[in-house]
């Protein structure tokens, strides 16, 4: 068994872990990432589309070259990365922490550190998770499962498709489907507005003819061995209309029902984990519930754009360096998610500095405001001209901001959505 | 799969046609004789029927009345458990099984089937109350106003039990045939004639029907009893293994006249199963689950386990009892020579079924077949390691013999290409297979991150193509086509 | 003549109203409801000559006897991208080019797949880097 020694162990090599592994490196600490997959780079590797980078890089990536563009920064600096490493393990308990990884070429590594930056990503959501009744058949994937059997393994999951959820997985599926020459026959949404951006569903659906069914529910997905189609019923004023249900033939079921990030070993090593997010409470450092382990990316709370994984992932690398080198945060406000907000992350902020935060809407509205009160005084209140919970949302409270605002400097920040 | 086929006017001594867990442990059992059997299956893998979805309980031996002939089995194939695990190893656990009365009539049930397991002959069966209860089970609502507790009752993988069992018969010779559907039959001198859907014949003479819910079509077609199968549907969800619901033991609530009704069991792969529900169907193929009884489910399990939460359900899968009256029929056919009918084996079937394994080996003693005791018959079967049942240093020292022990495929239930590889070379070679042989699929992701390595390496372990590889065989392709 | 679709350009999803004069000397088009210019050069675009980029994935030529030993085995597929928008009406024809093409390995990220692909002078490009 190998015994190894960092100061910081990255779990991750996707955009949020090499992002957090640099800076820790560029604060001149010795970081190693553990990386799962045969080579850096995480999910953006199966994304072979464009639309990342726009904020980071200035330009439109597509997914292979964002990834190869941060790996090619970590090359030459001395980060190791493990690849084709699994984690096992994570004690994170005390100071001296170890994280436990199986590789076929090294056998089992303990890596003992003193910071730990969890950056694992997320999964999706499953039929299971959703329930959608039904008999078994081959045919059902998930969206991200059949991205990388087509972009990657050079596979055709199916000819005659339909697509649960209308998230932008489900939306750049439907185009990359129809591309390698499947019909897409449906998308099936179950709230009354799409949860991906408008652009997918203009260039992925419109372009496409390809309709997208509104507030409707999958209740059946039938056939013996193979898919041979679904059925799904409308709600109308909230109420399931099973008799207006109908059938639509299809060989092929993807769910693009949603994302959930993947904290089973935050879990097992004693991390609290936020329901609203389902990812880690972390305080103004992106610190969780464990001392000297932080979280970023998806694993914190589901992103929309890599470029802000790869902005709060330094500032966990950033912040992880200065809590080796013993900075602590002085004092620190409760960040509150009231009126329409699903949730604030980090859940607390320090005055003094500079602060961002990511938040997520609950309601679609056009000129929207969003708020930030302290003690009942209103700090901030930004102009949105469009908001929706599919959007992440940011707010940076600076150094001065809340030094201006008096009263009550100890109270909690609210922020709301009006 | 099939192994070498005992050739034109070759004969077998036996036929067992269904591998489930009856046709497995009678397969075990004439394996450890010097006879010829084969064991038939019209699926793709044994165990693809009934034996794989139920509730996987080792039953305590007090719901059913000593006249009946499943209760006899029951006790006696509850007992045989210990020694088979020590032999095939395979998971399973005595954790002990709770009936829960939540009113005072339930007591009054509770009270009766403690009756019914004292005479019985249930070993250390207890009368509880309410915190007797709670001390042999924490996670049990508080309104429980007592119950019963059967110690010996447990918790086992009903697919890994079937498949070790048949590894184990074809080892001391067994022959098995897959994708292997009986469709005709005649009789022939003194030996039967088995016809295949798919062309492929077969001689035995004396043969045995454990075809589940398809045990009648089979009767017909030996021109034996005609009976009707009827099928049951239960419908089951399934829980994260971090779930806060988690319980120590199986819980029962008090039966209703139909069925052992709804319960939480601690699975032996550490999740929770709710369920099952009762629901008679027509189709005995539609093991589809339904938006309505999950709802149900979820209620009723409820009641006993107040932590079960919707958020920790990370699948939900149905199971069909083959029902045939209020007992099992087993016997010889009185129709036709040389035809030992198994039917009708729902609830307690797996708990039975080693007994009834050692049952059917004397129905056929009865109806002439000479047993003559293997020499060199060896009970166990090679055991392969479970990646996620090691420490690290006995993780460590396999990787070092075997670096594919260290490739972790499925990253939910940490199953590794080693395992896949094993699943595969013991003729597993559909993903449901692989997945009840390893655990790779089952975990919190279901097959999200895992099911295209797996596919990958099923294409090069057998040099099957892509247009080959199936979910459970037949025309369950995965892929449809290559860029 | 008057045409509405929504801006893609960003994620407010502007809903555009496009007005172009029916006499066929004069090329005015008139675009409203856009919150900023690009709307309107959008759907001046999207109006007289829609394009798209387009990104898609390549078979990597199969080297060598045998499978590798390794699950992740030989890569199959390399992706690949228009490098500017392509005229949309074209795209099938394009999409047909490069499944077509067998690549060999090494690629660099960057590197010419399909030079000037079907004469519009826009190259196909990879995305990765593979060996």
């Amino acid at each position: 068994m190998k015994e190894l020694s960092f100061d910081a162990v990255v779990i991750g090599g996707g955009a949020a872990g090499m992002a957090a592994a640099l800076e820790l490196e560029a604060a001149g600490k010795s970081v190693a990432v553990i990386e799962r997959e045969e080579r850096l780079g995480g999910i953006l590797t199966q994304c072979v589309h464009n639309g990342f980078g726009l904020i980071e890089f200035d330009e439109e990536l597509t997914g292979p070259e964002f990834a190869e563009r941060f790996e090619e920064k970590l090359a030459g600096r001395p980060i190791q990365a493990f690849c084709g490493c699994t984690v096992l393990e994570l004690d994170a308990a005390g100071i001296e922490k170890t994280v436990t990884c199986a590789s076929s070429s090294r056998g089992i590594m303990r890596i003992g550190c003193r910071a730990v930056v969890l950056a694992m990503g997320c999964r999706e959501r499953n039929r299971g998770n959703i329930r959608i009744p039904g008999s078994r058949p081959a045919g059902v994937f998930t969206a991200g499962l059949a991205q990388r059997l087509v972009n990657v393994e050079g596979y055709v999951p199916g000819k005659e498709c339909v697509i649960i959820g209308s998230g932008d997985i489900g939306l750049i599926m439907a185009r990359r489907m129809s591309w390698i020459g499947c019909k897409v026959h449906a998308v099936i949404e179950i709230m009354p507005y799409p949860s991906g951006l408008t652009r997918n569903i203009v260039q992925c659906l419109k372009d496409f003819g390809i309709p997208l069914y509104l507030s409707h529910l999958t209740t059946d997905i039938y056939g013996r061995d193979r898919v041979e189609g679904i059925e799904v019923a409308p709600i109308e004023n909230g109420a399931l209309m099973t008799e207006k249900a109908f059938k639509i033939p299809c060989d092929t079921v993807l769910l693009s029902v949603g994302l959930v990030p993947e904290n089973e070993l935050s879990r097992m090593a004693g991390v609290s984990i936020n329901p609203m997010t389902n990812g880690p409470w972390v305080d103004s450092y992106l610190m969780t519930s464990l001392p000297g382990v932080f979280a970023c990316g998806n694993v914190l709370h589901v992103h929309d754009l890599v470029d802000f994984v790869v902005e709060e992932s330094r500032r966990a690398g950033r912040f992880a360096a200065a809590w080796l080198g013993g900075a602590r945060p002085v004092r620190e406000l409760r960040v509150k998610a009231l009126s329409n907000v699903r949730y604030v992350v980090p859940s607390r902020l320090e005055p003094g500095r500079n602060n961002k935060l990511y938040l997520r809407s609950m309601i679609v509205k056009n000129d929207a405001i969003l708020e930030v009160k302290q003690g009942g005084k209103t700090l901030r209140s930004q102009k949105k001209n469009h908001v929706q919970p599919s959007e992440m949302l940011t707010l940076e409270i600076g150094e001065k901001e809340l030094e201006a605002a008096s009263g009550m400097p100890d109270a909690s920040l609210e922020v709301s959505i009006v | 799969m099939g192994g070498r086929s005992t050739g034109p006017g070759g004969c077998f001594d036996v036929a067992i046609i269904g591998a489930g867990v009856c046709g497995a442990n009678i397969a075990r059992k004439l394996s450890s004789y010097e006879l010829e059997v084969a064991l038939v299956d019209k699926e793709a893998d044994v165990s693809f029927g009934v034996s794989k979805a139920n509730s996987g309980i080792v039953h305590g031996g007090f719901h059913h009345n000593k006249k009946y002939l499943k209760a006899r089995l029951e006790i006696r194939g509850a007992m045989m458990f210990d020694r088979l695990k020590a032999e095939l190893d395979f998971p399973f656990t005595r954790c002990g099984i709770i009936v829960v009365a939540l009113h005072e009539d339930e007591m009054r049930a509770v009270e009766q089937l403690y009756a019914q397991g004292v005479e019985n002959g249930v070993i250390g069966i207890e009368m509880c109350s309410a915190e007797r209860m709670l001390e042999l089970e924490p996670k049990l609502s508080r309104d429980a106003l007592g119950g019963l507790y059967a110690p010996g009752g447990g918790i086992v993988e009903p697919y890994r039990f079937v498949f070790s069992l048949v590894e184990s018969a074809t080892k001391n010779g067994l022959q098995l045939f897959t994708n292997w559907r009986a469709s005709a039959a005649e009789r022939e001198s003194d030996s039967w004639v088995i016809h295949a859907e798919d062309g492929r014949s077969l001689r035995a003479r004396f043969v045995v029907n454990c075809a589940g819910l398809y045990a009648d079509e089979v009767s017909r077609i030996f021109g034996a009893e005609d009976y009707t199968i009827k099928g049951r549907k239960g419908e089951y969800y399934l829980l994260d293994k971090l779930t806060k619901s988690k319980p120590n033991r199986v819980i029962f609530p008090v039966p209703t006249s139909i069925s052992k009704g709804m319960l939480v069991v601690p699975t032996v792969e550490g999740t929770v199963l709710i369920g099952p529900t009762a629901s008679a169907v027509d189709d005995k193929d539609n093991a589809a689950t339904t938006r309505a009884e999950l709802e149900t489910i979820l209620r009723s399990a409820r009641n006993m386990v107040p932590d079960v939460s919707e958020t920790d359900v990370i699948t939900s899968f149905a199971g069909i009892r083959p029902t045939l009256g209020e007992d099992y029929y087993i016997d010889a056919s009185a129709k036709v020579p040389a035809f030992i009918q198994v039917a009708g084996i729902q609830s307690p079937g797996l708990t039975a079924s080693p007994a009834i394994g050692e049952y059917v080996k004397d129905l056929l003693k009865k109806a002439g077949l000479k047993l003559v005791e293997k020499a060199n018959w060896d009970p166990y079967i090679e055991k392969s390691p479970r990646v996620r049942e090691l420490s690290a240093f006995e993780l460590d020292k396999l990787i070092a013999e075997n670096p594919e022990y260290g490739e972790v495929v499925c990253r939910c239930e940490c199953v590794t290409e080693a395992e896949i590889v094993e699943a595969i070379r013991r003729g597993h070679t559909t993903l449901d297979g692989i997945k009840y042989f390893t655990r790779a699929q089952m975990g919190r992701c279901q097959g999200g991150f895992c099911t295209y390595k797996i596919i990958k390496i099923l294409m090069r372990e057998t040099g099957m193509s892509w247009d080959e590889i199936t979910k459970h065989g037949r025309e369950s392709t995965l892929l449809r086509g290559e860029l | 003549m008057r045409q509405e679709l929504t801006c893609i350009t960003c994620p407010m999803g502007c809903h555009l109203t496009i007005e172009r004069s029916d006499n066929a000397a004069d090329e005015g088009v008139t675009v409203t409801g856009n919150r900023c210019p690009r709307g309107a050069a959008y759907a001046r675009e999207e109006l007289l000559a829609p394009k798209r980029t387009v990104t898609a994935t390549c078979r990597l030529r199969r080297g060598g006897a045998g499978v590798s030993s390794e699950i992740s085995g030989d890569p199959r597929r390399v992706p690949c991208r228009t490098r500017a928008p392509f005229p949309k009406e074209r795209v099938n024809e394009l999409l047909t080019a490069i499944y077509e093409l067998e690549v060999d390995l090494p690629v660099d990220r960057g590197e010419v797949l399909i030079k000037d692909a079907l004469g519009l002078g826009i190259d196909v490009v990879a995305t990765r880097t593979l060996h």
